[in-house]
């Protein structure tokens, strides 16, 4: 089975070149079976893989398909790496994968550009393949810029709109800051260490390197710098909630469930070096615990339905780099899954009832949707349950462990579970804010549900998994066997667990008081005077897009302006008059007149005499 | 045999060359420049002849009819090319095709 390894990303790949190649041509029906059929084929090589890889002996397997590029010293192959880890992996995004291209069947029905639509998805999942499955870096960078590529295109997939090809290009920019310093990174490792292979690289730096060293360090760094780029991090988070412009089904599979993920997936691949560089760990940890904290008060202040999920969203990461901070390193790969059900649950249902209400984003405008939306509605309780770690639902579990591993880490351990803790309390609120205004009050618009078969059974499996997804037992034990601070008991009084326990459900009640029975008032909480100021910069997302419009894109654009006439285009453009003034020269003999012609031959020739007589 | 010198002959064609291509220079009527060519043409054929005599040589002779064909040919082709710019343009002045100026 394993030799047949490459059918893996080679069915989305060849569904996205049916699918480019026939140029929108194919009836609808035959799109969505190509679209979607493509990555269900993907998910049954997945799961067949994934079989093989674990009944093995020492629990991975690599397939070498051919060399890609050799040069020198330097070789990287187009070989697939497979190990528990990679399982998770593969199984998540082509399973989920598989669950949102069926939904997008139904949801991107009536779009005319369908076929671009799928093509660009299954290229996603091909590329988001790769960049799992690659064994050395080189190849997981190929596919970490087709995910990147992938991103643009479908953020601008409805570039009629210039708003959205601003956003498509905000992402691109902002994640390729990232991406640059992930490729410094990868030279800095391949001149230090002559190899990008990850095993190889891993060994490698483990015995070359001293802990803590400066190569290290800068090393851990320059991944990390890609690692927030691409799951939208302090400090490059500002792309994602732009990235909401794109359509719904993007925003649950790609800008929620996988591409986001895949700096999580990065630091746990090459998480050796972070253990090499114990600061640039503990960093990782602050940064994800401050990204939680910002996204989570930013997401409590948002109206746009898609734009709060999309603050929760970067919360949720959040976490995981938390986890990965503190090496809670399959806590974080096991948070990875389960927010990558319950948050592509909750962005199908959202999108379920965006199309219901005709593009209507606005929470404010939905209210009262239990009715007329009940199949929504419940999809939304099950995920916000989950997404809030209410006992016994996927999130709990991981959330739990994250924060666990997080108290126990010693040192600054203790804040960052107190952070983590509070950051799970207003995750709470902000979810169940979501639920009660969508939901429940009075009715604005009266709506009809549009679920078909295609969008409601991803809906439901989504949903189960959303429950139960907590008690699947990730195989990623084996491959961080050595230095992770394995807790499978934790050793906590209860009274740190019932508080765990309890915060989430007080953050329930809180969002009930304010949103549901309007017990409390929270127009006339963000009314007052140092609510609204705090109100104002939540939404406003801290003032980040402000800082960096005026730290980079006004200077910026300030020198564009002042260089409109291209300095260096000067010189060149000396170049043109020179040949310009050295033509017309020439034109001027060209006078038509023949004896004119006849005139500078005979002069040609006196002068050819003259010189050899006097030679 | 009482010869001219070859020094003469040589001057006769220059000179003649010379005034061939004063013709073909200044003249405006075409068919006065295609005249002043065959004079040119005449000229170098007579450095030939001259040449060929004083080297008692017969290459220069034989170089001679060939240019008294290409002479003939080159008559019939520009008395062509004369009877149409005259049908198009109604004249024979040469400065009037300028057209193809830069």
């Amino acid at each position: 089975m394993l030799d047949l390894i490459w059918l893996l990303p080679g069915f989305p790949l060849a569904g996205f070149l049916i699918l480019a190649l026939t140029g929108g041509r194919l009836p609808k029906n035959i799109v969505a079976i190509v679209g979607a059929g493509s990555v269900g084929l993907a998910f049954l090589v997945a799961v067949l893989a994934s079989i093989e890889v674990l009944n093995s002996s020492d629990g991975h397997l690599s397939r070498t398909l051919w060399t890609w590029m050799a040069a020198g010293d330097f070789q990287a192959d187009f070989s697939f790496y497979l190990d528990g880890l990679t399982v998770v992996m593969i199984l998540v995004i082509s399973g989920v994968g598989f669950l949102i291209h069926l939904y997008s069947t139904g949801f991107m029905i009536e779009d005319p550009s369908y076929s671009r639509f799928f093509a660009y998805m299954n290229l996603f999942v091909a590329s988001m393949l790769i960049l799992v499955l690659a064994d050395n870096l080189v190849l997981l960078y190929l596919g970490w810029e087709g995910v990147g590529l992938c991103s643009y295109l479908l953020i601008g997939f409805w570039y009629e709109n210039p708003a959205n090809g601003y956003a498509a290009r905000k992402a691109f920019v902002v994640t390729r800051v990232g991406d640059t310093s992930m490729a410094i990174g990868l030279f800095l490792l391949f001149s230090q260490l002559g190899t990008l292979n990850i095993q190889d690289l891993m060994v490698n730096a483990e015995q070359q390197w001293q802990v803590g060293s400066g190569v290290a360090v800068a090393a851990a760094l320059l991944l990390l710098g890609g690692a927030v780029g691409k799951s939208a991090q302090l400090p490059l988070q500002t792309w994602l909630p732009d990235a909401m412009a794109g359509p719904t089904p993007i925003s649950a599979l790609i800008h929620a469930a996988t591409m986001v993920t895949a700096g999580v997936y990065l630091i746990a691949r090459t998480h050796i070096l972070f253990e090499l560089a114990p600061d640039v760990q503990a960093l990782v940890a602050w940064v994800g615990l401050i990204t939680l904290l910002m996204a989570g008060f930013t997401a409590l202040t948002q109206h746009d339905i898609k734009r709060i999920l999309a603050y929760s969203t970067i919360s949720q990461i959040g976490y995981m780099f938390l986890g990965l901070g503190v090496g809670a390193w399959s806590a974080s790969i096991f948070h990875l899954m389960t927010h990558a059900f319950f948050k592509a649950l909750l962005f199908l249902a959202a999108g379920t009832v965006i199309l219901s209400l005709h593009h209507e984003h606005n929470i404010f405008k939905m209210g009262g949707m239990r009715k007329h939306l009940p199949f929504a509605f419940w999809s939304f309780i099950i995920g916000s349950a989950a997404l809030t770690a209410l006992p016994f639902t996927s999130g709990y579990f991981s959330k739990d462990e994250i924060l666990l591993a997080a108290l126990e880490s010693g040192g600054s351990g203790t804040i960052l579970w107190l952070g983590g803790v509070i950051g799970a309390f207003f995750t709470a609120v902000y979810s169940f804010r979501l639920v009660f205004v969508v939901f429940f009050g009075e009715c604005h618009h009266p709506a009809k549900e549009k679920t078909g078969f295609s969008m409601a059974a991803p809906l439901v499996i989504l949903a189960i998994l959303a429950l139960v997804g907590g008690f699947i037992h990730i195989p990623v034990d084996a491959v961080f066997a050595h230095g992770e601070a394995v807790h499978e008991e934790h050793h906590v009084s209860i009274l740190v667990h019932g508080l765990m326990i309890a915060v989430p459900i007080i953050g329930v009640i809180v969002s009930y008081l304010f949103f549901y029975s309007k017990t409390f008032s929270a127009d006339k909480l963000a009314g007052s005077g140092i609510g609204a100021s705090l109100h104002k910069f939540w939404f406003n997302h801290w003032g980040m897009d402000r800082l960096y419009d005026t730290l980079f894109v006004i200077p910026y654009m300030f020198l564009a302006r002042i260089n409109r006439k291209d300095l260096i285009d000067q010189f060149f453009g000396l170049i043109v008059w020179a040949s310009r003034v050295s033509s017309s020269l020439a034109v001027k003999t060209q006078t038509g007149q023949i004896r004119w012609y006849a005139a500078s031959v005979v002069a040609g020739v006196i002068v050819l005499l003259a010189i050899g007589a006097l030679l | 045999m009482y010869s001219i010198p070859f020094e003469h002959g040589l001057i006769l064609a220059a000179s003649l060359f010379a005034l061939g291509l004063i013709g073909v220079l200044t003249r405006r009527n075409v068919v006065f420049v295609l005249m002043s060519l065959e004079i040119m043409l005449n000229a170098c054929g007579l450095a030939f002849v001259v040449v060929s005599a004083r080297w008692q040589h017969a290459d220069g002779q034989i170089m001679f009819l060939m240019i008294l064909t290409l002479a003939a040919a080159e008559v019939a082709v520009g008395l062509g090319l004369i009877i149409q710019m005259f049908r198009r343009f109604k004249t024979v002045d040469l400065n009037v095709l300028s057209q193809m100026k830069g």
